[in-house]
C-alpha cells in the first residue's frame, strides 16, 4: 500500500566516495538512487527490501530502491542522499533566501518494482527532454 | 622612468623643514631628486596650490579576516554608496567597510600612500595578505599581535627574553609581518575563557602572567631586535570610564628604556586611539575627558608616540583584537556580535557602533579625540588617525584636519550636540583656541608616523632620495578660505604621485600603481630551543602543520619590500 | 622509485585536513597512495588517476552525441556566450582556489554577471542569519583545546566531514583537554539516530523541521523558565537537562548543518542557533560554527566579500555589485528565467539543484567546468575538464572556521590539461578582445 512519509535528503560517506569516481559510475546509482524507509514503514509500503519504489510529491516523480534505515530508527522520516533522484522530488521554492526547501517534504512511496532506477546522468539527460514516465 | 617637476607649489614638509614656501620638487626613477637632476621632466603647474609628501597612516584595520566580517556581515553598509568601475577604475563598494579597491583608491584620493593594517592575526595571514594584495596604488605592511600569544605568555613569564626574541623574528618572517603589535595584553587570551584582565596588574588566568610583564617583556625583545618599529599597542580597558589611569599605567612601563636600532625612531612604545583611553568619572553619568593628564604625560616623555583614534559621529563598524571589549559593546548597545578567537594566538569581535552627536558620550569621545591632538606640543608625536573603521571611516580624515584647523568648525559641531553645556563641562575643547597649521597637520599625517614607524628613509617628505610619493592639493593656504574648503580639497587631490607614477591626474585615477608590502626581516642567532618549541606546539596544539603555516608564494606578496635588521650584534 | 608528499592538504571539505601523505612517483606523474585522509578524500586523490578520465573539452552536437574540441575553441565558446549575454549567471566556485575565483569576479565584473556560490543551497541562509544576529565564533583549535561541550546540530560529520571529530571536536588531547573525549560532552540533535548520534552522551531525536521552537525552548530552559512537557518531541525534562549541561561546561561549541539550514525556518533557525549561543555566553564560554561543505566554498564569500562586499548572490549586473537573497540567487534567477546563459565552475548544480533548476540550464547557452562527468556537464552545451586543485595545482582555500591554507600541487596534471586559472585568464582576455576592452 502506498506510504506518505516525510522526506529529508543529505550526505552520507557512500555518496561522497562514489561521487568522486563518477557520477554516472553505478556506484553513484546505488548510493544515491536509494530511499531510505524505517522498518515501521517498511511494513506499512507492503514491499520486500531492496525493491524499486516509485516516490512522489507536489513537485515531481522518481524511482528509486527502498532500502531499510541504516541510521534509525526514524519512523515517518524517509531519506533519500543529496543528488538527482531526491532533487525530483524538493521544493524549489526559496522562501525567498535563495534556499530551496530540500528537507522536509511530504512524499507517497508506491511501490514500482518493474520500473527502472537510471543513473544520474540519464536522469537529469531524459528528465530536460521530457522523456521520463 | 618618467621624469615629473612639480613646480611652484606651497610646499610643507617637516623634514626639509619648509613651512608653505614655493617650491619645486623633482621626481626620477621613482625617487625625489634634487631639481637639476631632471633633464627633461613633464611639469605639473602647481601655483597656488599646496604640495605634501604622500601621507602614512600608522593604524587602520583595512585588510584580514576581521575586517572581511565587517563587510559580509553588514550589506547595509553598502547601501547607495557603490560606485560603477569606469575606466581603470574596477567597481566599488562600502562606507565604513569599503572592500579592498575602493580602500586604496580612497586613501589615493586623500593623498595617502602608506598604510598599515593595525593588526593580523598570524593564523590568518594569509587572509590579510590577500586582501593587501587587492588593494590598489598604496603600499602596505600589517602588524602581527603578540600580546595574547601562547609562545610569548611563555616566554616572558619565564624571562627568556632572548627566546620571545627569537620568536618574534620567526613569526614576523613566517607571517610577512612588520611590527609587534599588542592589544588588550592578556585579556585577550583571558576572554577564551570569556574572562579579561582590566588593568595591568591582572594576570591571565593559567598564565600567570600580568599585562604589565607582557608590555615590559615586549619592548624589551622589540628593543633587542632593533626593529624598525616600536612595540605598538592598545592597553588594557579600553572604553571604560576611569581607563586613564590603566592607560597612564602602560606609558610608564616604557620609562628609562631608550630605542636601540639604525630605523631613527626615537620612540619605544607607540600607543594607538588614545582616544578611547583617556576616559575619566567612573560611570556613563560621570565621564569626562582626561586627555589633559593623557597628554601632560606624553608631552613630558619623548619615548612615546601616540595616534588619536578620534570619533567622527558616523554610523561605524567597530572592529578589534579586543574581544571582551567587543561583547561588552554588544550588551551596550544590542547590535550584531561577531567573534573570532585564533587558537594559540589572538581573538577578535565585531559590531556596528553609531556615534551620534545627540549622545553625551559620543560628544564627549568627539571632543577627547581632537583635544589630543590640540593640547600636543610635539606633532612630531602624535599623529591623526580614527583607529578607522573604530571611532569612523579614513574617509572622514580631511574633515579632522578642518577641525583641527579651524575652531570656527569645531564650535559648529559642538552647536548640535543636544547635550551641549554638559559636554562641554566634561571636556576641554571649548577653551581651546589652537588652530593647527598645514606644517603641523603634515607633521602629524606624514613626517611624524614615517620616523614612528622606522621609514623615515623611504617616506614621510620630500627630501631627495625619499620614495617619490607626492601630492598636489587644490587649496591656497594664502588665499581666505572657509573651513568647509579645507575638507573639500584634502579629500579629492587634484595629482598624486605614487613612487614615481603618476596616479591621480586632473582629480581623475589613471593608474591603479604597483603598490608595495613592506615586512620585516630580522636575523637573529639560530635558537634550536625556540624551534623545538615551535615545532612541539605546532604538532600538539594548532591545528594546521608547521610546514603549512608560513605565508609563501608570489601570490600572496607579489611585489615584497623586505627590510633587513640584523639582530645577531 | 617513489617520494612521499607530507602536509598535503584534502581538497574535499570545509574540514581542510591539511596532514595528508600522499606517495607520487618519482618523475611527478602518478599518484600512488593516499595516507591519513578519510574514505572520501582517498577517494578524490586516487580517482584523478583515473584512466578513463576526461582530458579535453568537448561539446554537445545536434545530434546529442559529444564531440571532443580543442582548450581554445571552448575559450571561443565561452568568451562569446558571456560578452554576448544580457545577464550571465556565473555559479559555483567551491571547489577551486582564491585565485580562480578572483579572476572570475573580473569576468563577472566585466560582463555584467551574476556571481553565485555553492552557499546558495548550502549556508547561505547561515550567511543570512550573520548578517542580522552576528555570530560568536572561533578557530578549529580553540575547540580542540579548550571545548568540553560539543553541540551537533542538524549535522552528521561521521558522514559529511568524517575527520572532524578525531582532528578538531571530539578526540584529541589540546592543551587543556588533556582528557580527550573522556573529558567532553556530546550533544546531538538530529530527526535520525546518525552515525555521530549513535556516540553522543545525548541524542535529541528533534521531530523534523521543528529545530527553531527546541531552540528556543533551550534560551527559555537557560532562564529557567517553564516550558510546555514536550517541544518538537523532546521532553522538557531533557531540554532542561541540555540546557544545564551547556551552562556548566567552560566551553561549549555549536556546529550546525543542513539539517538546519535547509529545513522551513531557514535563515531563522539559524539566528535562533546563534540567538542560543550568544545567551549562553552570560553563563560560561560559547561559540557556534557552520560546518561549510566545499572545501573552498568559505574562500568564494572571502574573496567576494573583499571584492565587492557580500559573500554570495552578487548581482554585478548594473555595473556595481547588488545583493538580495531571493532575487539575486541562482535557484531564484534560474526559477524565473532572469539570466541568459549560464557558466558553472567547480560545483555541480545539475546533480544538487532542484531539477526546475536544472531544466532551465539545460535551456541555455551553458558551459561547465569540472574534471568530472556529472549531471551538470550532461545538461550543458560545452564540457571542460581541468585540472584538480589540490592535487595537480595549488593556491589558497579557506576552512569551515576562515583559516586560508595553501593547497599543494602533488603530481603533473595529465598532459596538456589547463588549470582553472588558466582557462579563466584566457576567457577573460578573450572577452575583452570580443567587447573592445570595453566593459
Amino acid at each position: 500500500m502506498a506510504i506518505r512519509v516525510n522526506l529529508i535528503t543529505g550526505r552520507s560517506i557512500e555518496q561522497g566516495v562514489s561521487m568522486e569516481a563518477g557520477k554516472g559510475k553505478p556506484a553513484y546509482t546505488a548510493a544515491c538512487g536509494i530511499i531510505e524507509l524505517d522498518p515501521a514503514d517498511f511494513k506499512k509500503l507492503g514491499a520486500f527490501r531492496n525493491t524499486n519504489v516509485r516516490v512522489t510529491s507536489e513537485y515531481g516523480s522518481v524511482i528509486v530502491k527502498a532500502v531499510e534505515a541504516t541510521q534509525g530508527p526514524h519512523p515517518g522520516v524517509a531519506y533519500i542522499p543529496m543528488g538527482p533522484w531526491a532533487n525530483m522530488l524538493v521544493d524549489p521554492d526559496t522562501y525567498s533566501t535563495g534556499m530551496p526547501t530540500f528537507k522536509g517534504t511530504p512524499v507517497e512511496v508506491e511501490i514500482a518494482k518493474d520500473e527502472p532506477i537510471l543513473n544520474s546522468l540519464e536522469l537529469v539527460r531524459k528528465g530536460c527532454r521530457g522523456e521520463l514516465a | 622612468m618618467t621624469e615629473y617637476l612639480i613646480k611652484n607649489g606651497f610646499v610643507f614638509d617637516p623634514v626639509l623643514g619648509i613651512r608653505g614656501d614655493a617650491t619645486d620638487i623633482a621626481i626620477k626613477d621613482g625617487k625625489i631628486v634634487e631639481t637639476d637632476a631632471v633633464k627633461n621632466p613633464k611639469v605639473i603647474d602647481a601655483t597656488g596650490k599646496t604640495v605634501m609628501a604622500g601621507g602614512v597612516d600608522i593604524h587602520a584595520h583595512v585588510a584580514g579576516p576581521k575586517v572581511n566580517i565587517g563587510r559580509n556581515f553588514r550589506p547595509e553598509d553598502k547601501l547607495f554608496n557603490a560606485r560603477p568601475g569606469r575606466g581603470i577604475e574596477r567597481m566599488q563598494g562600502g562606507f565604513s567597510v569599503p572592500t579592498t579597491i575602493r580602500t586604496g583608491y580612497n586613501y589615493a584620493r586623500m593623498g595617502y600612500t602608506t598604510v598599515m593594517e593595525a593588526a593580523m592575526p598570524p593564523l590568518y595571514a594569509r587572509h590579510t595578505h590577500e586582501e593587501i594584495r587587492d588593494t590598489p596604488i598604496i603600499d602596505q605592511g600589517a602588524f602581527p599581535v603578540f600580546g595574547n600569544n601562547w609562545f610569548v605568555l611563555e616566554y616572558l613569564k619565564n624571562h627568556e627574553l632572548e627566546n620571545a626574541a627569537a620568536y618574534i623574528a620567526w613569526l614576523l618572517r613566517a607571517t610577512k609581518g612588520y611590527a609587534v603589535k599588542v592589544v588588550n595584553p592578556g585579556g585577550t587570551e583571558a576572554w577564551g575563557w570569556g574572562l579579561n584582565c582590566e588593568n595591568i596588574h591582572d594576570p591571565v588566568p593559567y598564565f600567570d602572567i600580568t599585562p604589565a610583564q607582557i608590555v615590559k617583556g615586549l619592548i624589551e625583545a622589540n628593543e633587542y631586535l632593533g626593529l624598525p618599529h616600536s612595540m605598538h599597542i592598545h592597553a588594557n580597558n579600553l572604553g571604560n570610564p576611569g581607563n586613564y589611569t590603566t592607560t597612564l599605567d602602560t606609558f610608564k612601563l616604557s620609562e628609562g628604556i631608550r630605542p636601540r636600532g639604525r630605523f631613527g625612531r626615537q620612540q619605544v612604545m607607540h600607543h594607538t586611539h588614545v582616544q578611547f583611553h583617556s576616559y575619566g568619572g567612573d560611570s556613563w553619568r560621570n565621564f569626562e575627558s582626561r586627555a589633559d593628564a593623557i597628554m601632560d604625560y606624553v608631552n613630558a616623555h619623548d619615548n612615546i608616540t601616540i595616534d588619536m583614534g578620534a570619533v567622527t559621529l558616523d554610523e561605524t563598524t567597530t572592529m578589534t583584537a579586543d574581544g571582551p571589549f567587543e561583547h561588552h559593546l554588544t550588551e551596550l548597545n544590542h547590535l550584531k556580535w561577531a567573534n573570532a578567537d585564533v587558537e594559540l594566538e589572538t581573538g577578535s569581535g565585531v559590531v556596528p557602533y553609531i556615534y551620534s552627536p545627540s549622545i553625551k558620550v559620543c560628544a564627549i569621545q568627539w571632543c577627547m579625540g581632537l583635544e589630543l591632538a590640540l593640547l600636543a606640543k610635539d606633532p612630531m608625536r602624535v599623529f591623526m588617525s580614527t583607529d578607522h573603521p573604530n571611532a569612523g571611516p579614513f574617509i572622514r580624515y580631511p574633515r579632522i584636519m578642518k577641525w583641527l584647523m579651524s575652531q570656527e568648525a569645531r564650535e559648529q559641531q559642538i552647536e548640535t550636540f543636544k547635550h551641549k553645556d554638559k559636554v562641554i563641562d566634561a571636556t576641554h575643547i571649548a577653551g581651546i583656541d589652537r588652530e593647527l597649521d598645514l606644517y603641523e597637520i603634515a607633521q602629524m599625517t606624514r613626517a611624524g608616523p614615517a620616523k614612528a614607524l622606522g621609514l623615515s628613509e623611504m617616506y614621510g617628505g620630500l627630501a631627495p632620495g625619499l620614495t617619490a610619493d607626492v601630492v598636489v592639493f587644490a587649496f591656497n593656504p594664502n588665499e581666505p578660505y572657509a573651513p568647509d574648503d579645507i575638507e573639500k580639497a584634502f579629500g579629492d587631490v587634484e595629482h598624486l604621485f605614487k613612487t614615481g607614477v603618476h596616479i591621480i591626474n586632473n582629480h581623475e585615477i589613471v593608474s591603479n600603481g604597483n603598490k608595495r608590502t613592506l615586512w620585516v626581516n630580522a636575523r637573529v642567532h639560530e635558537n634550536p630551543q625556540v624551534m623545538r618549541d615551535v615545532r612541539e606546539k605546532f604538532l600538539r596544539y594548532y591545528t594546521v602543520t608547521l610546514n603549512n603555516y608560513e605565508v609563501r608564494g608570489h601570490h600572496y606578496v607579489p611585489n615584497p619590500y623586505v627590510i633587513e635588521v640584523d639582530a645577531t650584534q | 622509485m617513489t617520494k612521499t608528499v607530507t602536509d598535503v592538504i584534502c581538497p574535499f571539505c570545509g574540514t581542510l585536513c591539511d596532514d595528508l601523505e600522499v606517495v607520487i612517483s618519482n618523475d611527478g606523474k602518478n599518484l600512488l597512495e593516499v595516507y591519513n585522509a578519510c574514505a572520501i578524500g582517498a577517494e578524490k586523490f586516487l580517482q584523478s588517476q583515473a584512466k578513463d578520465r576526461l582530458i579535453r573539452p568537448r561539446m554537445r552536437q545536434e545530434d546529442g552525441s559529444w564531440k571532443e574540441i580543442t582548450y581554445d575553441e571552448a575559450i571561443e565558446y565561452t568568451a562569446r556566450m558571456l560578452a554576448s549575454a544580457k545577464k550571465p549567471l556565473m555559479y559555483g566556485w567551491s571547489s577551486t582556489n582564491c585565485e580562480a575565483q578572483s579572476i572570475g569576479s573580473e569576468i563577472g565584473e566585466y560582463v555584467g554577471a551574476v556571481m553565485d556560490n555553492t552557499a546558495t543551497v548550502c549556508h547561505g541562509t547561515s550567511l543570512i542569519a550573520v548578517q542580522d544576529i552576528g555570530i560568536p565564533s572561533c578557530t578549529l583549535g580553540e575547540v580542540k583545546n579548550r571545548a568540553d561541550r560539543i553541540v551537533f546540530w542538524g549535522c552528521n560529520p561521521a558522514h559529511a566531514h568524517p575527520r572532524h571529530m578525531s582532528r578538531y571536536s571530539i578526540f584529541p588531547r589540546g592543551f587543556f583537554t588533556g582528557k580527550g573525549h573522556t573529558g567532553r560532552k556530546m550533544i546531538v540533535v538530529d530527526p535520525r539516530v546518525t552515525d555521530t548520534a549513535r556516540i553522543a552522551d545525548i541524542h535529541l531525536q528533534v521531530e523534523q523541521g521543528r529545530d527553531y521552537e527546541l531552540l528556543d525552548a533551550i534560551r527559555v530552559a537557560f532562564k529557567g523558565e517553564q516550558l510546555p512537557d514536550v517541544v518538537a518531541g523532546i521532553p522538557k525534562e531533557k531540554i532542561y537537562e541540555v540546557a544545564e549541561t551547556l551552562k556548566s561546561g567552560r566551553f561549549a561549541i555549536i556546529f550546525f548543518g543542513m539539517g538546519v539550514t535547509q529545513s522551513l525556518g531557514k535563515n531563522h533557525n539559524i539566528d535562533a542557533a546563534i540567538a542560543v549561543t550568544r545567551d549562553l555566553n552570560e553563563y560560561t564560554k560559547a561559540a557556534i560554527m557552520p560546518m561549510r561543505g566545499h572545501y573552498n566554498v568559505t574562500g568564494s564569500g572571502q574573496v567576494w566579500g573583499w571584492q565587492f562586499g557580500f559573500p554570495f548572490a552578487v548581482d554585478l549586473s548594473r555595473g556595481f555589485a547588488r545583493y538580495n537573497p531571493g532575487e539575486t540567487t541562482a535557484n531564484d534567477l534560474l526559477r524565473r528565467g532572469e539570466v541568459d546563459a549560464v557558466f558553472i565552475i567547480a560545483s555541480d548544480p545539475g546533480a544538487h539543484f532542484p531539477f526546475s533548476s536544472v531544466k532551465k540550464i539545460y535551456d541555455l547557452p551553458s558551459v561547465a567546468i569540472d574534471p568530472h562527468e556529472t549531471p551538470t556537464t550532461e545538461v550543458c552545451k560545452v564540457h571542460v575538464p581541468v585540472a584538480f586543485v589540490g592535487i595537480e595545482a595549488g593556491g589558497c582555500a579557506y576552512r569551515m572556521d576562515n583559516v586560508p591554507i595553501e593547497t599543494r600541487k602533488v603530481v603533473e596534471a595529465p598532459e596538456g590539461m589547463m588549470t582553472d586559472e588558466e582557462f579563466l585568464r584566457s576567457v577573460l582576455a578573450r572577452i575583452k578582445e570580443i567587447r573592445g576592452f570595453k566593459r
